[in-house]
């Protein structure tokens, strides 16, 4: 009897030991991101910011039709795709520059992983925080791309939120499975092959990952649209269209949670196991 | 005994495999300096890895206040503290951040940490460059700052891997003193080290280590008694065939214990016998005696006699 309270008070106090260690991992991440706010920023910004800029508002203001591509791409609709694919990219790409990137250089070069591995905590809470706060950074990152997409193109765009509850599903969702895609590129590949997994991973899930068109419009290539259902981007585009664009089509709400919680469950568990072969010898 | 290894084995799976720790049993006990000397390779980081709970043994235990690191490592690590062989210090804070979010990971309030963080500063004479980035700091100022973290949620062990690697004498005479230091709090300290100096200056008991496996575990004292020489004569001989004949006929001089042949003469281990040295320097003359060293017996003379080898190599 005695024992059986004794062991329960103490994995109590184990367990806040855990909660404690989580909390300080996760506040010194805050702390430096609000340090480093304005270089995040810029980063997030940039690429949709330019983007935005060439496809809709250089283009359509070069007049005639044949000197305009994005008219006939989608009609003037386009910026209203583009819309969600961005805050897409952008989650996506913040996963890669939270995690992937400086784990890669971590397990390289700095080794200050060392010290929060050594955290009284069991170490793949260690990378599950990592993950977390990716995400936190790739939701402040849509947040931030959304009224630039609003704003900045020429043509209008038509968005609302449809369901706000399914709306903060898809943002948690995505942006908790890009953390766990960076934890999973971060860990297994090499400190000094980063720089070509961009090459050879980021950027062609990116641009097939139904960004800049949405996932019905590759009905007459059939075999890139059962393709593309491999790639984890495809279910953050399509899933904030279904949550902000839905005057256009858009993959099936159900089936877009579903195959987030799939890629996370995936990919954690794959980033998990990559960060415990790399710090437990 | 606060840390106690048990017939502890690490095989590095590869082509072909690497034994890097062999059956080691060591036992430390509370609030001493204990030394792992051993040249390179020899399997100290390794061990230290495993104590740390960095990496899992292939076989063998090792208990830390009694428990099993490798079956509790998160509760385990409340009573480690580790520096290890390169800078882990976070670049993103500063040296006062670095210590701080130390304490907040291991459950302190700010308040606590704040004022524990304040305290090592002071201790390790570090206030100064608080606010600085571990960038900025040499090499011994960085090496301070990893131990005042280590230290910083109050470990009762301190694991330390050469710590001294790569420092100016300065800084290194420096370093011993802040581990010195921590005796005096309690804290126990196990460090590696491949220079027999830094064995003998600070440590209470020294194991030495080769190949995976203990050779000998004492104090520095008594392992350089076990040599049995007060003296240790180094000659260096023009003719080479002296290294084998000489050997002989030095051996039956009243007062010395051993001779062995060295790569370029003989060396005589020696009692404190008047006229010893006079004597052998004329057995060893017609053998075309060049030079002459006399040194006292040193952990690299142990480390010696009981491998062939010299320590760094
Ligand atoms: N991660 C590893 N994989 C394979 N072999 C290793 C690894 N780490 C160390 N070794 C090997 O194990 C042996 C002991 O290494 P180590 O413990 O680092 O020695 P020391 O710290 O005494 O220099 C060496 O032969 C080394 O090459
Ligand atoms: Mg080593």
């Amino acid at each position: 009897m005695a024992t059986a309270v004794l062991t329960t008070s103490s994995s109590v106090t184990r367990q806040q030991q855990y909660v404690r260690a989580f909390a300080g991992l996760f506040l010194r991440d805050l702390f430096v991101l609000r340090r480093e706010l304005l270089p995040f920023v810029i980063r997030v910004c940039m690429n949709p910011l330019l983007f935005l800029f060439v496809f809709t508002v250089i283009m359509p203001h070069m007049g005639s039709a044949a000197m305009n591509p994005t008219a006939s791409m989608a009609g003037a609709n386009f910026s209203t795709i583009l819309l969600p694919g961005l805050m897409a990219v952008a989650i996506m790409f913040s996963g890669i520059a939270a995690v992937a990137l400086p784990l890669a250089q971590e397990f390289g070069v700095t080794r200050e992983i060392d010290d929060r591995v050594m955290c009284p905590l069991p170490v793949a809470a260690v990378a599950v925080e990592k993950i977390v706060f990716s995400a936190l950074q790739s939701m402040i990152a849509a947040a931030i791309v959304f009224p630039m997409a609003y704003y900045v193109p020429a043509t209008p765009v038509v968005a609302h939120v449809s369901s706000w509850p399914f709306l903060l599903t898809v943002m948690v969702l995505s942006s908790l499975v890009s953390g766990a895609l960076g934890l999973t590129i971060g860990t297994s590949v090499k400190p000094q092959q980063i720089g070509l997994i961009f090459g050879v991973v980021v950027m062609p899930i990116t641009f097939l990952g139904c960004v800049y068109y949405p996932w019905s419009a590759l009905t007459h290539m059939r075999w890139l649209q059962i393709g593309v259902l491999l790639n984890p981007i495809v279910y953050m585009s399509e899933g904030l269209r279904g949550a902000l664009t839905t005057g256009l089509p858009h993959m099936n709400n159900a089936l877009v949670l579903i195959m987030l919680c799939v890629f996370l469950v995936l990919l954690t568990s794959l980033g998990i196991r990559g960060f415990l072969r790399r710090v437990i010898g | 005994m606060i840390v106690q290894i048990e017939h502890l084995r690490k095989v590095y799976d590869g082509k072909p495999d690497v034994v890097a720790v062999d059956g080691i049993d060591l036992s430390v006990r509370e609030g001493e300096i204990f030394g792992l000397l051993g040249p390179n390779g020899a399997g100290k980081t390794t061990t230290i890895s495993i104590c740390t709970t960095r990496a899992l043994p292939s076989s063998g235990r090792v208990l830390i206040a009694g428990m099993d690191v490798v079956a509790h490592p998160a509760i385990s690590r409340r009573e480690i503290g580790v520096v290890p062989q390169y800078n882990t210090l976070d670049r993103a804070c500063t040296i006062f951040e670095n210590i701080h979010f130390h304490c907040l990971y291991f459950g302190f309030s700010r308040a606590d940490a704040t004022a524990r963080t304040r305290e090592l500063l002071e201790q390790f004479h570090l206030t100064e460059r608080a606010g600085a980035r571990p960038q900025q700091l040499s090499g011994g100022l960085a090496q301070r700052v990893q131990i005042a973290r280590a230290i910083a949620h109050r470990p009762k062990v301190l694991f330390l891997d050469e710590p001294s690697a790569g420092l100016d004498p300065q800084s290194r005479i420096a370093l011993w003193d802040a581990v010195r230091a921590l005796r005096s709090q309690g804290i126990t300290v196990v460090l590696t080290t491949h220079y027999m100096e830094e064995a003998d200056e600070l440590c209470e008991r020294v194991a030495i280590i080769d190949h995976g496996k203990i050779l000998v575990e004492d104090t520095p004292a008594a392992l350089k008694a076990s040599v049995g020489a007060g003296k240790i004569y180094e000659l260096d001989l023009h003719d080479q065939k002296g290294r084998v004949s000489l050997p002989a006929s030095l051996g039956v001089l009243d007062g010395i214990t051993a001779v062995e042949q060295t790569d370029t003469g003989v060396r005589v281990f020696a009692q404190p016998v008047d006229g010893l040295l006079s004597e052998v320097v004329r057995t060893a003359d017609p053998f075309g005696l060049r030079d002459l060293t006399i040194t006292e017996p040193s952990l690299e003379t142990v480390f010696i006699r009981l491998t062939g080898r010299e320590l760094r190599e």
